[in-house]
């Protein structure tokens, strides 16, 4: 058998800052995933349907505009919706302490501010990854 | 004392810590010698390479006076949710002593859509003002005289559009364009590299930017028509060699597109301007804007044969690395800020924003917003630091270590030559490349503990979330889309019809200047969508290059 | 969900979660390919390859988006190197493909190579075949032609486009000789590029001198994917290959060829991986490799023995 853990990291809306996407697809890379980068200005709904065609384990998004509180929950319905519900979605930028509860009700499994090392992210994946 | 002298000096000096260092490791990521002397530049010229402020190669500033004369503009970038509650933020500026504006646009505003498109949901009035029309714009600089202010907008792919209002609220105002002062950013290309707002290909974007260069230098001749931008280059992650490196490369692709569009390079060179960071590396800074300056003068010179001293001389604003500031213990920011206004007046800036030390979090509040001014203020006026004009100028170090980053800039900018130019680099996603190199390495420097950050990979503590972040809350969004549904049903919109047809044939003719056409539109209060729109129609949109 | 009865419905995650079983190689991968198999034999399969940096991904892009204005449904199966060192990868050719995602008669599938030997060549065919069942008219198949690997995947094609770029030095000579045979149509793309024409000129000559083992001549055709020129005409010639594969037996023989190699690559991946896992549960695998290593014994005659004992 040879699984590898799938990653589609995205960047949801409007913002360009992909530095910290691109850091973590790379460090994903050489954790030995498989990983997905979407670019920029990605719809909701255009990552849900990657994720699909992908048949990814995991859903990394990136946003620092402030619009997570907007999209991210989209993307988890979305993602829910198409009956991918073994895929671990999580989140990352710049997201005050305050938003995170919201975001895990609404099925963030678990977000990553500013200053996270990438291997925290990589073992976060590592150990919840169904 | 002779160069013999100061070398056997030198060599017992070496002996004699030999012993010391075996005891201790060495820190990594330090310069390469932990000493410097007369022999590390005693191959500068002190008259062609140093010189005096004023006077070419404007290594020690670009002006004789430097803040002898007058002290830097202090320019806070400010901007979010509605135009109203951005202009209560602007004049509260402008009340605490800020000597210029600088506004910041939410992301569709910045890639050219109106509030009401679907793909604006959740960005509206986050991250900057949201302007959608006229209407917005002369709600923004409600009771501020454009007459008098200098305004910075962070604008690049519609910046044409957003110049159009801004002249249109001044011709509203009774203030003549001619009188207008302040700077677009207006730099398509570390939008591609870099940034990411960019909207239309290259080969419009230019044609876009060099019809304001033109239409400026005749109808808004004090108007900065660009900001070439390494600000957002280092943001992404590049060195200090490379922030310069590439954004002067930016600038050569700028005036080569310029030249070839039938300007004249000292007609619109004095009117390109230029964009730092101000990092944390105190002395690297300082050697980089001096470095920069240098760099820029012997491009003009040599390359473009400049004759005007004004087209030579880089002007700079600066701002203070937003990525360097840590959601951990925010109050350490202030420190860090302190020091990044300190090598960026030492580097002899032009103006400088300074960051708030909330702004790893969320938006900053009225409080942060105040001491990075006050940050700035203090510097000025107590430090001692702006007393003397380019105060380390002669020190070994930093004399060193500007000739070294002029050295690697010069390396990049020759490879982008032989690429064919930075628009090729960036096409072939070289610079992104390069880039994302150098930000990996940090990164893993980082997390390694090879680099240390205060609070963040050392001297971490249990902390309590913050308190009191500005949010900006859904219900602008609804409310901006509400206002422009009710611009659009007041509007002529017969007018507003047949200038976007104008607008449409203008851009099909690739001799035609722009900037007459968005001007016609936008006082017909045709929407920013509506305009970007129908160039979107003509000219396509950029397709980005990722290579990992 | 039973994958192969939704898959058939036109189900999209059920052909991504059976081409992951065939990529992971899961027990059910076998059993999904038995059923999959009676319903594939209709799509048009086009390999693409060239180097990298030769725009592949842009032109599949494009490419798609023609046959789509034709009504005809597309699958795309785009593979990118496995790092060796890590096993993990980069698979960068989706976000070229962006403007396809929401159209549904669009399927795209990055898949890494994984450094399989050989295994390569044989999922991405079951892959193609599930795409096939899916009901996908015409498959791309998009890979680096770099390696004999990827080289293997694209001769599984009907028809196998070789895409080059002007101004690739050096780099090219090595790459044209060992491609040329395989291409049945080329493209030169980043047509606008300083040495297109002397790259054509280069290209006809080699093809003069390869003396013409059948009549089919491969076309060359410039190209400027990023801006969609010469889309029609490469369009074109890839219908005219097919026309000709097709009126002259061509087109049964490499499918014929393609059954024999799909029943050749499932009975040596049986086998072997049947003759390795029997070695290591009885310990056999290290004590063999002990004596190998202290040159007790050589590894001809270690599996001159084993295959005695399997034929017995």
């Amino acid at each position: 058998m040879e699984k590898r853990i799938r990653v589609l990291v995205a960047k949801p809306g409007l913002d360009g800052h992909d530095r910290g996407a691109k850091v973590v697809a790379r460090a994903l890379r050489d954790a030995g995933f498989e990983v997905i980068y979407t670019g920029l200005r990605q719809t909701p709904e255009q990552i849900a349907e990657a994720a699909l065609q992908e048949d990814v384990n995991v859903v990394a998004m990136s946003i620092l505009s402030g619009a997570h509180p907007h999209l991210f929950p989209k993307v988890v319905n979305l993602v829910r919706e198409k009956g991918m519900n073994d895929v671990l979605i999580i989140g990352g930028g710049v997201i005050p302490e305050t938003d995170i509860p919201a975001l895990k009700e609404a099925g963030i499994a678990e977000v990553f501010t500013p200053g996270t090392p990438t291997s925290d992210i990589v073992e976060f994946i590592k150990a919840n990854v169904k | 004392m002779s160069n013999e002298k100061i070398q056997a000096g030198l060599d017992k000096y070496n002996a004699s810590v030999e012993k010391a260092t075996s005891r201790f490791p060495e820190r990594s990521h330090l310069p390469e010698q932990r000493l410097y002397t007369p022999l590390d530049i005693k191959d500068t010229d002190y008259a062609d390479e140093i010189g005096f402020p004023g006077m070419y190669p404007y290594t020690r500033g670009v002006q004789p006076t430097m803040y002898r004369g007058r002290f830097w503009t202090m320019r806070m970038y400010a901007g979010f949710s509605t135009a109203a509650e951005s202009n209560k933020r602007y004049r509260y500026l402008i009340e605490s002593g800020a000597t210029g504006l600088s506004c910041a646009f939410d992301l569709p505003t910045q890639i050219g859509y109106d509030s009401d498109d679907s793909i604006s949901e959740g960005e509206v009035g986050k991250v900057g003002v949201a302007i959608d029309s006229l209407a917005d714009m002369e709600v923004l600089f409600d009771q501020i005289d454009l007459g008098k202010v200098s305004t910075s907008m962070t604008i690049n792919a519609p910046a044409s559009v957003l110049l159009a209002m801004y002249i249109a609220v001044a011709e509203k105002q009774g203030v003549p364009a001619d009188q207008l002062k302040g700077t677009i950013q207006n730099d398509i290309l570390k939008e591609y590299a870099a940034r990411g707002t960019y909207i239309f290909p290259p080969r419009p974007s230019m044609r876009l930017i060099t019809n304001i260069f033109e239409y400026c230098s005749k109808n808004v001749p004090k108007w900065n028509t660009i900001s070439i931008s390494g600000y957002h280059i280092r943001e992404a992650g590049s060195t200090a060699s490379q922030e310069i490196a590439f954004t002067i490369a930016d600038g050569i692709a700028y005036c080569e597109a310029a030249i070839k569009a039938g300007l004249h390079i000292d007609d619109f060179a004095g009117r390109l301007s230029f964009f730092w960071n101000a990092h944390n590396n105190v002395l690297e800074e300082v050697a980089k804007f001096r470095a920069s300056r240098r760099v820029w003068a012997k491009v003009m010179k040599e390359r473009f044969h400049a004759e005007k001293p004004k087209s030579m001389m880089l002007r700079v604003h600066t701002q203070t690395a937003g990525s360097m500031l840590t959601a951990q213990q925010p109050n350490n920011n202030i420190v860090r800020v302190a020091l990044q206004t300190a090598a960026a007046v030492m580097g002899g800036t032009q103006s400088l924003h300074t960051n708030s030390r909330d702004e790893a979090l969320a938006l900053p509040t009225e409080e942060s917003v105040m001491i990075a001014l006050r940050t700035q203020q203090i510097v000025a006026y107590e430090s001692g630091l702006a007393d003397v004009i380019d105060p380390l100028a002669g020190s070994y170090y930093v004399e060193a270590l500007t000739n070294k980053i002029e050295k690697e800039a010069w390396e990049y900018i020759n490879k982008i030559d032989e690429i064919g130019g930075a628009v090729a680099a960036i096409e072939k996603g070289y610079i992104q490349k390069e880039i994302q190199d150098s930000a990996y390495k940090w990164q893993m420097d980082v997390e390694s503990g090879a680099k240390t950050i205060v609070g963040v990979n050392k001297f971490q503590i249990e902390e309590e979330p913050p308190k009191g972040l500005l949010k900006v809350d859904a219900s602008v969004g609804v409310a901006q889309c509400k206002r422009l549904a009710d611009m659009k049903a007041k509007r002529d919109n017969d007018a507003v019809k047949a200038a976007l047809a104008d607008l449409k044939t203008a851009c099909q003719d690739e001799n035609e200047n722009l900037m007459p056409h968005i001007l016609n539109a936008v006082r017909t209060y045709a929407t920013l969508g509506e305009i970007c729109g129908v160039m979107r129609e003509v000219f396509g949109e950029y397709e980005a290059h990722v290579n990992l | 969900m039973d994958i192969v009865e939704e898959l058939l419905k036109g189900n999209r995650l059920a052909l991504s979660r059976a081409i992951t079983a065939i990529e992971n190689e899961y027990d059910e991968a076998l059993d999904i390919m038995k059923k999959l198999y009676p319903h594939t034999g209709h799509a048009f399969v086009l390999g693409i390859t060239g180097p990298p940096g030769a725009g592949k991904s842009t032109l599949t892009d494009k490419l798609a988006r023609a046959y789509r204005a034709q009504g005809k449904t597309v699958g795309i199966i785009a593979i990118d190197p496995t790092s060796p060192f890590t096993g993990g990868a980069i698979l960068g050719d989706r976000i070229r493909m962006n403007g396809l995602t929401m159209d549904e008669g669009v399927f795209i599938r990055s898949m890494g190579t994984r450094g399989s030997l050989g295994g390569l060549s044989h999922k991405t065919a079951d892959a193609v075949k599930a795409m096939d069942a899916f009901g996908k008219d015409i498959i791309f198949v998009e890979t680096v032609g770099v390696g004999q690997s990827e080289v293997d995947i694209v001769k599984a094609a009907d028809t196998t486009m070789v895409v080059l770029i002007p101004g690739m030095g050096d780099d090219i000579q090595a790459i044209k000789a060992g491609i040329l045979e395989i291409g049945d149509v080329f493209t030169i793309n980043k047509a606008d590029h300083d040495g297109a024409d002397k790259l054509v000129r280069e290209m006809n000559m080699m093809l003069d001198l390869d003396g013409m083992m059948t009549d089919w001549r491969p076309p060359i055709q410039k190209v400027i994917a990023s801006q969609n020129e010469g889309i029609t005409e490469t369009i074109e010639n890839i219908e005219k290959h097919f026309k000709y594969i097709s009126e002259n037996g061509i087109l049964t023989k490499r499918r014929t060829e393609r059954s024999k190699n799909e029943m050749m690559d499932v009975l040596q991946s049986s086998i072997g991986s049947h003759i390795t896992k029997k070695l290591i549960d009885s310990g056999l695998m290290d004590k063999y490799v002990e004596q190998i290593k202290a040159r007790e014994t050589d590894p001809y005659t270690v599996v001159g023995g084993i295959m005695k004992d399997m034929l017995k």
